[in-house]
C-alpha cells in the first residue's frame, strides 16, 4: 500500500481513461498530460494504461508500505525522498518505510508519480479513473491507501531519461472543430492573433479562458465533444474541454486542440497565457 | 430511398462529425441509429472506435489513430448510400414513476401559475405526452428528452440553483429530463423520479439508450419514499415495454 499523510491540493489516480461510456454521457476522463504519463510508465516499462497519480499544484506526503520501484514527471515539484532531492523522469528504489513528499511548484501545474506495475485501486467500468459520483471519491484525503503489486527485483533497462520539456511552451496547436467553418472573419482573427489567459475556473473538466471574443447568436443542437474542444460561447468566451469535460454540449465547437497541446495546457494554471495556432 | 443528406466535418485528427439537418426530428434519429448500427457492426468493428449519437448529429471517434479526413470521409458518404433497410433493434419505451409532491417540485406551482393551469393540469400534461431520448451527455444517464406538449414549454429558471437533487424531474423550453445525480441546474423541477437512471455498478450501468422512449406517470409521495428504498437495495426494475418496430 501507499499511504496518503498528507493529501495535497488535488491528487486523484488517473488511468489512461474510462472508454465506451460516452453515449452514456460518462467523461473518459484518465490523466490530463499523456505524454508525461507515457514517459513515467515507460521507464518503469509499465503498461501505457497502468494507473498513476495526479498531483495537482501542492503535492501529497506519501509512505510506502512495502518495496517498488517509482518515477516521477510532469510538472516540477520539488520532491524528496526521505528528504533527499528527487528529479523527474528517473527511476528509484523504494524501501518499506520511504517517505516521499512534494514541496514548492516550480514549473507545470501536475506532476505524475508511476510505481512499478500501477496502482492496483478498483476499476468502476473499466477504468481506475477518479470521476464522481462513477468513483466513490472524486479525490484522496490523509490516510487512504492505495494499493499498488508487490514487485520482485525489478532491473530498468533505462534507469534515468533526458526529456524535451514542454512546460514553457505556450502554443496551442489546434485543427478545425465541427463549427468553425461558421466563425466570422473577426472570430478567426481573434483567436489567433490575441493572447489569453487561464482564467481561475480551470480544472480536470475545462479551462476557461479570461478574454472574450466577439459574441455571436449561433443556436444548434446539443452535439458531441471530446477532450480539447474550444467552445465559444454566446458572450464570446472560450472554454476548453478537459479530460472529465461533458460529453454533449450546446454551444459551437471551434476548434479542437491537437494530443499535445491538451498536454501542454494541462500544465498551465490561472494567470498562465496560451495562444492558438492553425495546423 | 429516399434519406435525409449528411454533411461529413472534420473534428481534430481523431474524429469526424456526421451531421444530419438541423431539426428535432424522429425520423432523422432513427437513420443516424440505423447507421451507426451498421457502422458499429460492418466498419468500426475494433474497441479503438466509439460513437456518440445526439439529435441531428453522429461523431466517429479513433482513441489512437489520425484519420484521413478525406478518405474516411468518402467512404461514409458511400457507406450511407448504401445503407439497405435492416430490422430494427428491440427498443422501449420505459415507464418511470415520478412523484409531484411540492417537497420535491419545488417548481410546480411557480410553473402552474406562470402557465395560467393548475398543478393537476401540469401533471396531466407532464404524463400524457411519450419522450424521445435524442441524446445522452451533459452528466453520467442526463437524457434529453423531446416531445414535451406544447403548453408545459417554459424557459428555464432566470437564476440557476446551485443544487438539485438526485431523481430530479425538470422541464425547459422544448426539453424535459432527470438529473441523475445532484448537479448545478437551471430546470424548472416539477417532481422527482427514484429510479436511479445511472448505476455505475452495472456492467450497462444506463438502462436507456438513444432512441429509447419514456413515459411518466404519477405516485404518491409514500410510494415515492417506497421506491427509493427498492431502488437503494436494488431490486426495483423500472417498467418497460417493447416497441413494436
Amino acid at each position: 500500500m501507499l499511504k496518503v499523510l498528507k493529501a495535497g491540493f488535488y491528487t486523484t489516480i488517473q488511468d489512461s481513461g474510462r472508454f465506451h461510456y460516452r453515449n452514456k454521457g460518462v467523461p473518459v476522463s484518465g490523466v490530463m498530460d499523456e505524454i508525461s504519463v507515457f514517459k513515467v510508465n515507460s521507464l518503469l516499462e509499465n503498461e501505457e494504461s497502468a494507473a498513476v497519480l495526479e498531483i495537482t499544484m501542492t503535492g501529497p506526503t506519501l509512505i510506502f508500505e512495502k518495496e517498488t520501484y517509482i518515477a516521477l514527471g510532469g510538472a516540477k515539484m520539488s520532491a524528496t525522498l526521505n528528504n533527499l532531492p528527487v528529479q523527474n523522469y528517473k527511476v528509484y528504489t523504494i524501501s518499506k518505510g520511504d517517505i516521499l513528499s512534494f514541496g514548492k511548484l516550480e514549473k507545470g501545474f501536475r506532476s505524475y508519480l508511476a510505481v512499478k506495475g500501477g496502482f492496483t485501486s478498483k476499476q468502476v467500468l473499466g477504468s481506475r479513473s477518479f470521476y464522481q459520483p462513477i468513483t466513490k471519491y472524486n479525490r484522496l484525503t490523509d490516510n487512504d491507501a492505495v494499493p499498488f503489486a508487490v514487485q520482485e527485483d525489478f532491473q530498468p533497462k533505462i534507469s534515468e531519461i533526458k526529456v524535451a520539456s514542454f512546460l514553457d511552451d505556450s502554443v496551442l496547436e489546434v485543427n478545425k472543430a465541427p463549427e468553425f467553418d461558421i466563425l466570422t472573419d473577426k472570430q478567426l482573427e481573434e483567436i489567433f492573433s490575441r493572447t489569453f489567459t487561464v482564467a481561475h475556473e480551470n480544472n480536470r473538466m475545462a479551462y476557461q479562458l479570461s478574454e472574450t471574443i466577439q459574441a455571436h447568436t449561433i443556436s444548434m443542437l446539443t452535439s458531441a465533444t471530446i477532450p480539447g474542444t474550444v467552445q465559444l460561447t454566446p458572450a464570446g468566451k472560450l472554454i476548453v474541454l478537459m479530460k472529465d469535460g461533458q460529453t454533449t454540449g450546446g454551444y459551437p465547437r471551434a476548434v479542437q486542440l491537437t494530443d499535445r497541446a491538451i498536454c501542454i495546457l494541462a500544465q498551465k494554471k490561472g494567470g498562465d497565457t496560451i495562444s492558438f495556432k492553425l495546423v | 430511398m429516399n434519406s435525409p443528406k449528411i454533411n461529413i466535418k472534420p473534428f481534430g485528427v481523431h474524429s469526424v462529425l456526421i451531421e444530419w439537418p438541423n431539426e428535432v426530428s424522429e425520423i432523422i434519429l432513427e437513420k443516424i441509429l440505423h447507421f451507426e448500427r451498421f457502422l458499429i457492426k460492418e466498419v468500426f468493428t475494433n474497441k479503438e472506435w466509439e460513437l456518440v449519437p445526439s439529435y441531428n448529429s453522429l461523431l466517429i471517434i479513433n482513441r489512437t489513430k489520425q484519420l484521413d479526413f478525406q478518405k474516411l470521409s468518402s467512404e461514409l458518404h458511400k457507406w450511407y448510400l448504401q445503407l439497405k433497410e435492416s430490422p430494427k433493434p428491440d427498443r422501449y419505451l420505459w415507464r418511470l414513476p415520478v412523484s409531484y409532491d411540492l417537497e420535491f417540485g419545488l417548481d410546480v406551482e411557480e410553473v402552474a401559475n406562470q402557465l395560467h393551469k393548475t398543478k393537476e393540469e401540469i401533471i396531466a400534461l407532464h404524463t400524457g405526452a411519450t419522450y424521445t431520448v435524442f441524446g445522452i451527455g451533459f452528466l453520467p444517464g442526463f437524457m434529453y428528452l423531446g416531445g414535451i406538449d406544447k403548453e408545459l414549454e417554459i424557459p428555464r429558471k432566470a437564476t440557476p440553483r446551485s443544487r438539485v437533487v438526485k431523481g430530479s424531474v425538470g422541464i425547459a423550453g422544448k426539453q424535459a429530463g432527470i438529473y441523475p445525480q445532484e448537479s448545478p441546474g437551471g430546470w424548472n423541477i416539477i417532481g422527482n423520479c427514484a429510479v436511479p437512471i445511472f448505476d455505475a455498478s452495472k456492467e450497462n450501468p444506463c438502462f436507456v439508450s438513444v432512441g429509447d422512449k419514456i413515459e411518466f406517470y404519477e405516485i404518491s409521495k409514500a410510494e415515492h419514499d417506497l421506491c427509493k428504498i427498492e431502488a437503494e437495495v436494488g431490486i426495483y426494475k423500472p417498467e418497460k415495454i417493447k416497441i413494436d418496430a
